[in-house]
């Protein structure tokens, strides 16, 4: 219970589920206030300002947690993980110091200006900052994944007489066998999260007025970003887990609840996976469509997990689930997005109240499926911090239990309080009317003229 | 030069350039208890609102430079550290949603206005509390920190948190000097002051006392001929003082922040001469704790295309939010 490996551990995989949760949704929303100031520019609909002014006071409270709790993460290593460091440091040292290089400095040096410099700077230089910023959250995610990347699927290194990872070959590093996947699937996953956010925010005050022209176009732009990038996650999501029979395989069976070694194995739906006995009572599956997913090939061979060493197999007993629920939520927005497809045939997307209380009610599913998400692959890499190289339990610092228990402690209550916080002032926001004139900047004057941009606090 | 050296110039730099602009704003939060109307307090908030993210993202390139250049260090000093590095980013933790969180609080006494303040002095108390254990030495053996989690902490390590509370203080009081006018900016002088002959007292003490933690920092200080060339460093601090105690007194706007950062370069160059060449003193020197070279070229790269172009954007936004800072300027 008081083993300083089981405590970090547990510290790692809080703070970085806590921190992921503002990335996933400043990324997107950054592009959709760069896309929403752009309309604007080109469109001159205030309707498209009004919007950008009401999400850009959301993405200020989020991006400050982002931020805050991602400075935990960076010294995290350092403090918990201090041989991992050490060891892995001449590889994954510098591309986190592109990825504070390239996409920390360029974010917070345009955030100023996209906060609080409107009326200083002009609109054409402002839409630009806008730009600069969604373009760092995207470089941020590049860099931290081919990170995390490479922890899955090493390559491009050799081991140095004291047993340091070091450098061979960049490229081979930086695009390592999964990132391509990882980066891909992360970032539409960062997109799903912000629109299904917006869409529930707009549905939610369609349901209040149905007249309401600024909710409709966050419903209707949210909507299209589900109709299309979600089919599209599928997608990405299978080839992602192509790639991880081949790098992984032990994960995959233990994803998908195989303790037994199959030809022509069955896709198990529903069962309950028991990693003491290594069995599972499935209760529902069908045959043979495990291997042609996986495999492309009804009658292919998939490897269970009573066939790998002992010591290196992940917990089926979690990924089993989180998977389900990753995928579970992923079919649900494809429904959801074809759904709004047929209503906007229909021509009743913003009048159905069935279709909006469903909306409303999915508004924090990408959250939970991209935690569902991390976790299956985190803990799928599992017992190694470097896969098949480096082990967890010899990644971590030499530090005592007491010290690492009362920093979890701390930081549970900390983020608990702070974040806590954080996301009432954010659902306040939400219930502002976004049509109302507490969006609306006091006079719009045309390009040159300057403006009063900001309503008072 | 050998690019390790490169690379320990390029760390100072990031850590100097973060002790000075987080410096300010963090000493902003330090200074707040003293102003006591909101608008004057909505006024310092306003005037690094829109750059404190920057300023922080140095912390973030320090750290994650040394973790990229000298892992090795960073995996002995970070564990080493555990206790203050930890307080420092909830510190941090609670004053950065402060920027934020206040505008959203409407009670009278606000919370965030309190996070602020103890998050600042959380923060600034530590890191100087984490130099200081640091500067004492911190001991390893097999490639890993070999001391208890509680070693950090003695006198010194709390004399020179405290020293770093204070001078953040004086950065951030001259900082407002600058950007505010007539009465606050006249507050602001008196704070000054006061922050001014503290600080110089700290750096008296702080400078005194190192030589004789170690008998090497000893001998680079005081031995012959070494002292003939440190000695241009005591003679500048006396100069610096003499400047910035004079600008505080006449009605100058931007000279008081200026010597106060000049009194903050000669410290860290102070900080240097009993250090170097070693990156985790007493023993582990640049050399023997870097990255291999592909490592070290590959980012060196990186840091010379980014370094300008960060600056350089950097300085256009200061330029952008130049002059004194009104308080209807906020977007909430
Ligand atoms: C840069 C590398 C990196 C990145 C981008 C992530 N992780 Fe990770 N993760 C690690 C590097 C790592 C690690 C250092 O390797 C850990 C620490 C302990 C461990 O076993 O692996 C880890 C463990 C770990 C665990 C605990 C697994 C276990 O101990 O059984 C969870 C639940 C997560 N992570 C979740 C996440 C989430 C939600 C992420 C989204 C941001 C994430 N990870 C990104
Ligand atoms: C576990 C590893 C991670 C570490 C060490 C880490 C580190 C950091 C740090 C230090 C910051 C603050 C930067 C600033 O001041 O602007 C930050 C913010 C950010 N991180 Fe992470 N991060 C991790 C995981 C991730 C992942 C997996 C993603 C995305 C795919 C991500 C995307 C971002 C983005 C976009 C920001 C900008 C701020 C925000 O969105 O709120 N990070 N991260
Ligand atoms: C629609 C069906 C989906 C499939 C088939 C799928 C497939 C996968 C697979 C196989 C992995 C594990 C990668 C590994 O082995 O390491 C994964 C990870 C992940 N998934 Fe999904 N996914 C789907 C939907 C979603 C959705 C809707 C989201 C979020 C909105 C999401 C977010 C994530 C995240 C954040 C990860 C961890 C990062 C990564 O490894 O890429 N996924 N997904």
């Amino acid at each position: 219970m008081f083993d300083p490996l089981i405590l970090a551990r547990f510290q790692f995989a809080f703070v970085v589920s806590f921190h992921i949760i503002f990335p996933a949704f400043t990324i997107g929303l950054a592009s959709y206030l760069a896309v929403l100031e752009g309309l604007w520019l080109w469109k001159k609909e205030t309707r498209y300002l009004k919007l950008f002014n009401y999400w850009l006071k959301i993405f200020a409270i989020a991006f400050g947690m982002g931020v805050v709790s991602g400075i935990v993460m960076s010294y995290q290593f350092g403090t918990n993980w201090s041989v991992f460091s050490d060891k892995t440091g001449p590889i994954l040292g510098p591309l986190m110091g592109y990825e504070v290089l390239s996409a920390f400095f360029l974010e917070a040096g345009f955030l100023g200006i996209m906060l609080f410099g409107m009326n200083k700077v002009g609109k054409k230089l402002h839409f630009f900052a806008t730009l600069m910023v969604a373009f760092g959250t995207f470089f941020s995610a590049f860099w931290i994944l081919s990170v995390n990347s490479w922890m899955h699927t090493p390559a491009g290194y050799s081991i140095n007489d004291v047993g340091q990872f070091v450098p061979e070959n960049w490229f081979e590093i930086i695009f390592n066998p999964s990132f391509p996947y990882r980066l891909i699937h992360m970032l539409m996953a960062a997109y799903l999260t912000t629109a299904f956010v917006v869409g529930g925010v707009g549905a939610w005050h369609l349901l209040k007025n149905k007249t309401n022209l600024c909710a409709k176009t966050m419903l209707s732009m949210a909507m299209w970003m589900a109709s299309v990038v979600a089919p599209l996650q599928l997608i990405a999501g299978d080839m992602h887990g192509l790639n991880t029979m081949e790098y992984q395989p032990a994960k995959i069976a233990a994803m998908e609840g195989h303790y037994e070694t199959h030809k022509g194995a069955p896709l198990i739906l529903f069962g309950i996976p028991d990693d003491t006995n290594m069995s599972i009572n499935s209760i529902i599956e069908i045959p043979k469509l495990g291997s042609l997913i996986l495999k492309h090939n009804s009658e292919a061979e998939i490897k269970g997990l009573k066939d790998f060493p002992k010591d290196e197999i992940p917990k089926a007993e979690i990924i089993f689930w989180s998977f389900r629920i990753m995928v579970g939520i992923g079919m649900l927005m494809i429904i959801v997005g074809f759904w709004s497809l047929y209503l906007r045939f229909k021509n009743s997307l913003y009048t159905s109240s069935i279709f909006h209380k469903i909306i409303l009610f999915m508004g924090p599913a990408g959250f939970i499926a991209v935690i569902a998400g991390w976790i299956t692959t985190e803990v799928g890499r599992q017992p190694f911090t470097v896969y098949g190289l480096l082990k967890t339990a010899d990644s971590v610092s030499p530090i005592d239990a007491p010290a690492v228990g009362l920093s979890l402690i701390i930081f549970i209550i900390t983020y608990f309080i702070v974040f806590g916080a954080g996301t009432i002032y954010i659902f306040r926001q939400f219930k502002i009317d976004p049509a109302s004139d507490k969006g609306i900047p006091k006079k719009v004057g045309s390009l040159g003229v300057s403006m009063k941009f900001f309503d008072k606090a | 030069m050998s690019i390790e050296l490169i690379w320990a110039i390029i760390l100072s730099f990031a850590i100097f350039a973060y002790v000075i602009l987080d410096g300010f704003d963090l000493g902003i939060g330090i200074n707040y208890p003293f102003i006591k109307s909101k608008w004057e307090r909505d006024l310092a908030m306003n005037s690094v609102a829109p750059i404190w993210d920057g300023n922080e993202t140095w912390l973030i390139l320090g750290g994650g430079g040394l973790f990229a250049a000298f892992p090795l260090a960073y995996s002995i000093v970070l564990p080493a550290l555990y206790a203050p590095l930890t307080a420092m980013l909830i510190g941090l933790i609670l004053r950065g949603v402060a920027f934020e969180f206040r505008w959203k609080n409407k009670q009278q006494k606000n919370i965030w206005d309190q996070a602020f303040i103890i998050g600042s002095y959380t923060a600034s108390f530590f890191q100087g509390v984490a130099l200081g254990a640091f500067i004492q030495g911190v001991p390893y053996a097999d490639r890993a920190y070999s001391g208890m989690w509680w070693d950090w902490l003695s006198p010194f390590s709390i004399l020179t948190g405290l020293a770093v509370v204070i001078g953040y203080g004086l950065l951030g009081s001259t900082w407002l000097i600058y950007k505010t006018e007539n009465r606050t900016k006249r507050n602001m002088q008196i704070l000054a002051r006061r922050f001014f002959i503290t600080t110089l007292v700290m750096i008296i003490i702080v400078s005194l006392w190192t030589p004789y933690l170690h008998p090497e920092y000893f001998d680079k200080w005081f031995s012959f001929p070494r002292i003939l060339y440190v000695l241009p460093v005591p003679l500048l601090v006396f100069i610096g003082s003499i400047m910035c105690f004079r600008s505080l007194y006449k009605n100058h706007d931007l000279q008081p922040f200026l010597w106060s950062i000049f009194l903050f370069l000669l410290s860290f160059i102070g900080l240097m001469i009993s250090i170097f060449p070693n990156i985790v003193p007493p023993s582990l020197d640049i050399w023997q704790a870097a990255a291999p070279e592909k490592s070290l070229k590959f980012l060196l790269v990186g840091v010379v295309i980014f370094l300008p172009i960060i600056i350089g954007y950097t300085s256009f936004t200061y330029w952008i939010f130049r002059g004194k800072t009104q308080n209807n300027e906020n977007y909430h």
